[in-house]
């Protein structure tokens, strides 16, 4: 006889920890299947993590939980090959009591917040992958069936919280497969120097953490960007690129990596360091029109399995830990009102979704990834005019401002067009208007 | 059949770092692995109950933690887990070790005669070699270390034939049981469990033992203060003095730089040529 | 739990202090086992030997050799071996119950007449066979034993015993302040061979085996010697050529073996490239394979990790091929060449071949 759960879910990442700590602190049932060795062990994350989020489920989760660096400074760096020029926002009022952001190494956070779904009293089975779904004769999802012997185990809902290969749900024919043009992939490696040096180099204290977006000609023509962030005795140091734009251009994402290492900006920063844990992840940026269908006959699907990311603002595990504590909520709605787990009463995960930031966000970005992947000027030509703008600005050779104004114009103009640059501009603001 | 194995869990060794500045081992978020070498021991205690009946008891020794090690070969089919945890552990070298786990060993032979002890050929971290026959020899059972192949256990369960990886090559040994059995590794493969191996993991109970409830009764066998042996420095290995001799390579073909360097080896030891004609006067 | 023992000296160790007791403190000379099997005597006791010359003089006492085996001319050579490669004093235990290696008859050997004679030190080849019988001793005589040492030294009259720890990352030096005798493992060719002094004789000891076949529960039902085909000797190889993953793939290793060929050398490769299956276990050179000491080794396409340079320092002469000028094998390496592997080799067993053909014409 094959073992029967009220819920099962189907991973242990943000979105599947969320959603399982949820219905187990509910009394509810639970199985939660995760294909690693242990949570974490195969999640890679350049590592940001929104407390509200985490707050919504933990509300002192500030005491156990394995936080690297709070944020206390967001740098925007836009490279040409020689240099850069960004943007630089710190503030102290960073340094509140309950700080807003944190950097985290996600092995280690998700091994932690399962341990709190273990405790929460959910029975966490790992090494173990799901393979289907499993329907009864009115197609009603009533199970998962698993990679081992006597892999089959029967749940009233299934929670898909798989991540964003979401193979689960394209096998059992719920939804399409994922396309090259919704995905990005990220490389990233762990960089690993001393406190003191990575305090020194990055001009912060104790758990003060920096956090660097990079774009521009690292990603040589193609769509992305590319990180640092300040982890307690390591850097997250990573970029991602359109999958399609790699296919493309037929350019190995590590190839980028390497190269932005070796940019004159980034590397005395990561100099004397020691390399470890290189890893490569996709993530789902296609935005909302990406966004597959949310849930049906007995099954939900949270996270990046959902496609719910926010690309520009580099949000997904907030968008994960919601989703999955949205979709726990449904089910324990309906359990309390004693409503069957059917297509009609799961909507109400929609609705909830619709109602919070998340799909609210990611509706409001709804243009932006075309957008971009369509207009590769924002990451071809204008690091180039923007480095070249700072540079005959700011070198004092002799010749004087107007002239120097007047050159940056020309060297805009004769690139891109006055047509093309107030299209651009247009966009932009449209798209995130 | 009663079969105990013995297992580690140690740092993934792969994954340690040393402070560049003062030479510390950086454990911060070092994931924890059971030994590789054990989970040969492991599967041949699982192979030999499933040929010839009986039970496998799994036994650690280490803090807390290891029960994630424990509960993983419960995973894999385990019947049973101990776990050794006390303050009075912390420390232990070899002999300390050996004497907390034959101890235990001794206790669960008292509740169910234990018929084989496997332990691992080695740990990845203590690399010594020398737990597995401390047990066999405080417990005074036969000791057969790099076991290759268990060929038979007679039916009654009083003697088993094994073969021996031995210098130059394999010694087939008969002995009669209890004993205690290192295995060596690539000798199989480990298995997977079922779903049902994997629901029982979870479900059921890793006993717990602090030095007490193994039994013992001189805590000054055990940890620091049985331990012979005193670490009194961890260093870093120290860097040649002069790097090595680069060969100018720049825009040279690969015959060019092939003759410079044979220039420079026959020029760096005069035997060299000599010695290599020597090598190759057979062929 | 053994790990805790990496941290520096713990002040609460009761045994971090020495106190020697009383009844040890007759223990004296420094032993040296000697591994003899169907007749030879395996290097590593030589080896051993002529490290344990360097521990005698500097505590100003003997150097004995233990010799087991069944009585013979094997054992007799042994013995005159033992002479010859440094021995002052070889104590014998000649019994046929000794013809095979089991833990039992030689840990009771053994132990007796190491209670009988009280050495303060004793070193063993850590093979398969040191090692059993290591393990099972230090266990019955309750001392300190270190394993796979790199380095052994007398620090104020005791044992410093350096060995590679967390995965050859680190090093440390262990002591047995108060118990004897100190025991040490060390691993094959990691300790340079003695000079043999031919006709150097020394004082010979003979001691009896009080055990009856009937008492040893051990049996031995056959002993399959290795086909000569899977006998690798990579350890006392004169010139060894090796393989990393800079080679890209298994057919490239071929480049490996072709130089290997013109120099009659043995060929081995880094432990990935054994995990990849590019070549078979025994060829692994490193801190979890081999230990080599060649003349010359060459490193084609190997990073030069810390856990591989220890199985290789004790070369002559060692030339490193990898295309990363800032690869780590060039810190320990003597020459350096900058380039593709896949490229030089070849050019290499080439210029090699014209060069010795001219040389055998030469004669
Ligand atoms: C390089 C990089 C940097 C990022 N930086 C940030 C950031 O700074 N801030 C931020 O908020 N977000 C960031 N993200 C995004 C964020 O990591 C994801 O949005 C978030 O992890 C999604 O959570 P999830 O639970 O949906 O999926 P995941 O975290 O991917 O979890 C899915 C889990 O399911 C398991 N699984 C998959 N398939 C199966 C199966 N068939 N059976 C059983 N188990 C299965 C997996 O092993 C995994 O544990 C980043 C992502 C990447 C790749
Ligand atoms: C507990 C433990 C024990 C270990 N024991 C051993 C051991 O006994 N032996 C051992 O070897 N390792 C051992 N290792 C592994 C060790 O840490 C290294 O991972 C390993 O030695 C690296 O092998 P490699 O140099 O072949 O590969 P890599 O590290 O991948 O290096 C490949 C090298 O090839 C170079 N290269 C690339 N292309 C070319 C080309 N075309 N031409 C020339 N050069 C090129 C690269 O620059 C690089 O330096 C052990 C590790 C652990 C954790
Ligand atoms: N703390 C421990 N708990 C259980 N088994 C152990 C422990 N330490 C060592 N062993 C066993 O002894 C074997 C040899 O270990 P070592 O002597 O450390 O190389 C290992 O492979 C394990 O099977």
């Amino acid at each position: 006889m094959a073992e029967k759960f009220d819920v099962i879910v189907v991973g242990a990442g943000m979105a599947g920890n969320a959603a399982a700590y949820t219905l187990a602190k509910a009394g509810v049932n639970v199985l939660q299947i995760e294909r690693g060795e242990y949570a974490g062990s195969k999640n890679v994350q350049g590592g940001i993590l929104y407390a509200q989020a985490v707050e919504a489920l933990i509300p002192e989760f500030r005491e156990s939980a394995p936080l690297e660096r709070h944020i206390i400074e967001q740098r925007i760096w836009v490279l040409n090959d020689k240099s850069y020029i960004g943007t630089h926002f710190r503030s102290d009022n960073f340094n509140e009591e309950r700080p807003n952001r944190y950097t985290l190494v996600r092995a280690q956070f998700d091994k932690w917040l399962n341990g709190e779904v273990k405790k929460a009293g959910a029975t966490v089975i790992t090494e173990t992958t799901v393979l289907e779904l499993l329907k009864d004769e009115t197609g009603k999802v009533n199970g998962v069936r698993c990679d081992r012997e006597n892999g089959e185990v029967r749940a009233d809902c299934v929670i898909l919280c798989d991540g964003v290969n979401a193979l689960v749900g394209s096998r059992s024919g719920v939804r399409k497969e994922i396309n090259s043009k919704e995905v990005a992939l990220a490389v990233k490696e762990m960089h690993f120097l001393p406190r003191d040096v990575i305090n020194e180099r990055f001009n912060i204290q104790e758990s003060e953490g920096v956090v660097i977006e990079i774009l521009g000609t690292v990603t040589e023509g193609m769509l992305g960007t590319g990180f640092i962030y300040t982890n307690g005795e390591s850097l997250s140091v990573g970029i991602g690129v359109i999958v399609s734009d790699l296919m493309k251009n037929r350019i190995n994402p590590s190839t980028l990596l390497e190269k932005m290492k070796s940019h004159p900006s980034v590397a005395p920063l990561l100099k004397g360091s020691e390399v470890k844990e290189y890893s490569a992840h996709l993530l789902p940026e296609g935005g909302y029109d990406s966004v597959p269908e949310l849930s049906g006959n007995g099954w939900m699907v949270c996270g990046d399995s959902a496609h719910l990311l926010n690309a520009i603002h580099r949000e997904g595990s907030n968008m994960a830990l919601t989703s999955g504590r949205l979709a726990a909520e449904t089910y324990l709605e309906l359990r309390d009102k004693g409503q069957p787990i059917n297509a009609e009463n799961l909507k109400k995960y929609n609705q909830k979704l619709e109602n919070s930031f998340v799909l609210k966000d990611l509706k409001k970005y709804r243009r932006m990834p075309h957008i971009m992947l369509e207009n590769k000027q924002f990451v071809t030509m204008y690091p180039d005019l923007l480095a070249g703008a700072a540079e005959t600005l700011l070198r004092v050779d002799g010749v004087d401002k107007k002239t120097k104004e007047k050159k940056i114009t020309k060297d805009f103009r004769s690139a891109r067009g006055i047509f093309g640059l107030v299209g651009d501009a247009f966009k932009l603001v449209r798209a995130w208007r | 059949m009663h079969i105990v194995v013995c297992i580690k869990q140690v740092p993934d060794s792969a994954q340690i770092r040393v402070h560049p500045v003062t030479n510390t081992i950086m454990r911060q978020g070092v994931p924890t692995i059971i030994n590789p070498y054990d989970l040969f021991a492991l599967e041949e205690a699982l192979r030999v109950r499933d040929r010839f009946g009986g039970k496998v008891t799994v036994l650690t020794m280490g803090p807390p933690m290891a029960e994630d090690s424990l509960r993983k070969a419960l995973g894999y089919g385990v019947d049973a887990a101990v776990l050794l945890t006390d303050r009075a552990f912390a420390g232990s070298d070899t002999l300390a070790t050996s004497f907390a786990l034959a101890t235990a060993i001794e206790k669960l032979h008292q509740e169910d005669p234990v018929h084989i002890v496997f332990t691992g050929k080695q740990t990845i971290d203590g690399d010594t070699a020398q737990v597995g026959p401390g047990i066999a020899q405080r417990l005074k059972l036969q000791q057969l270390t790099y076991v290759s192949a268990i060929r038979d256990v007679d039916s009654a369960g009083k003697s088993i034939t094994v073969e021996r990886r031995a210098e130059g090559g394999t010694q087939v040994l008969k002995t009669t049981l209890p004993c205690l059995i290192t295995m060596l590794e690539g000798t199989n493969t480990l298995r997977r469990g079922s779903m049902d191996d994997v629901f029982r993991a979870v479900r059921s109970e890793v006993r717990t033992w602090s030095a007490r409830d193994a039994g013992v009764e001189d805590i000054t066998k055990c940890g620091l203060r049985g331990s012979p042996t005193v670490v009194k420095k961890v260093f870093a290995p120290q860097p040649r003095m002069e790097k090595a001799q680069q060969i100018d390579a720049l825009g040279k073909s690969p015959a060019e730089i092939a003759d410079e360097t044979i220039n420079m080896l026959f020029t760096a030891s005069n035997q060299l040529g000599d010695d290599i004609l020597k090598l190759t006067e057979a062929i | 739990m053994t790990e805790k023992k990496a941290a520096p000296a713990a002040p609460t160790r009761a045994s971090a202090k020495k106190e020697l007791p009383e009844h040890f403190k007759d223990y004296k000379h420094v032993w040296v086992f000697i591994e003899l099997e169907r007749d030879e005597v395996h290097s590593v006791s030589w080896e051993l030997l002529g490290e344990g010359r360097k521990l005698a003089d500097t505590l100003k006492v003997d150097l004995c050799a233990v010799v087991m085996g069944p009585p013979g001319e094997g054992l007799e050579k042994a013995v005159r071996e033992s002479w010859g490669y440094g021995a002052d004093v070889t104590y014998v235990v000649a019994d046929p119950i000794l013809a095979d290696y089991r833990t039992q008859s030689y840990t009771e050997g053994l132990e007796t007449l190491i209670n009988t004679h009280k050495p303060e030190i004793i070193l063993l080849g850590a093979t398969t066979l040191g090692r059993d019988l290591a393990g099972s001793l230090a266990t019955t005589l309750k001392t300190g034993l270190t394993a796979d040492c790199t380095g052994l030294e007398i620090d104020d009259g005791s044992l410093a015993a350096t060995r590679p720890t967390f995965g050859g990352t680190l090093l440390c030096t262990i002591y047995t302040l108060n118990f004897r005798p100190q025991m040490a493992t060390v691993r094959p060719r990691v300790m340079a061979m003695p000079d043999f002094t031919e006709g150097r004789s020394g004082k010979r000891i003979d001691f009896p085996l009080n055990i009856k076949e009937n008492d040893i529960i051990t049996k031995v039902l056959e002993f399959i010697p290795d086909t000569t085909s899977d006998k690798v000797n990579l350890a006392y190889a004169d010139i060894v050529v090796a393989g990393g993953m800079g080679l890209g793939s298994a057919a490239n290793f071929q480049h490996v073996m072709d130089l290997a060929r013109v120099l009659g050398a043995d060929y081995g490769g880094s432990r990935p490239t054994v995990q990849k299956g590019w070549i078979p276990a025994e060829r692994q050179i490193g801190q979890t394979g081999k230990t080599i000491r060649p003349k010359l080794y060459i490193a084609a396409g190997i990073s030069g990790a810390i856990q591989h340079r220890v199985g290789v320092e004790g070369a002559d002469m060692i030339l490193a091929i990898n295309s990363d000028p800032n690869a780590p094998i060039f810190e320990f390496a003597h020459y350096g060449i900058v380039g593709d592997a896949t490229q030089i080799l070849p050019a290499l067993t080439k210029a090699f071949e014209q060069r010795l053909s001219k040389m055998r014409k030469a004669g």
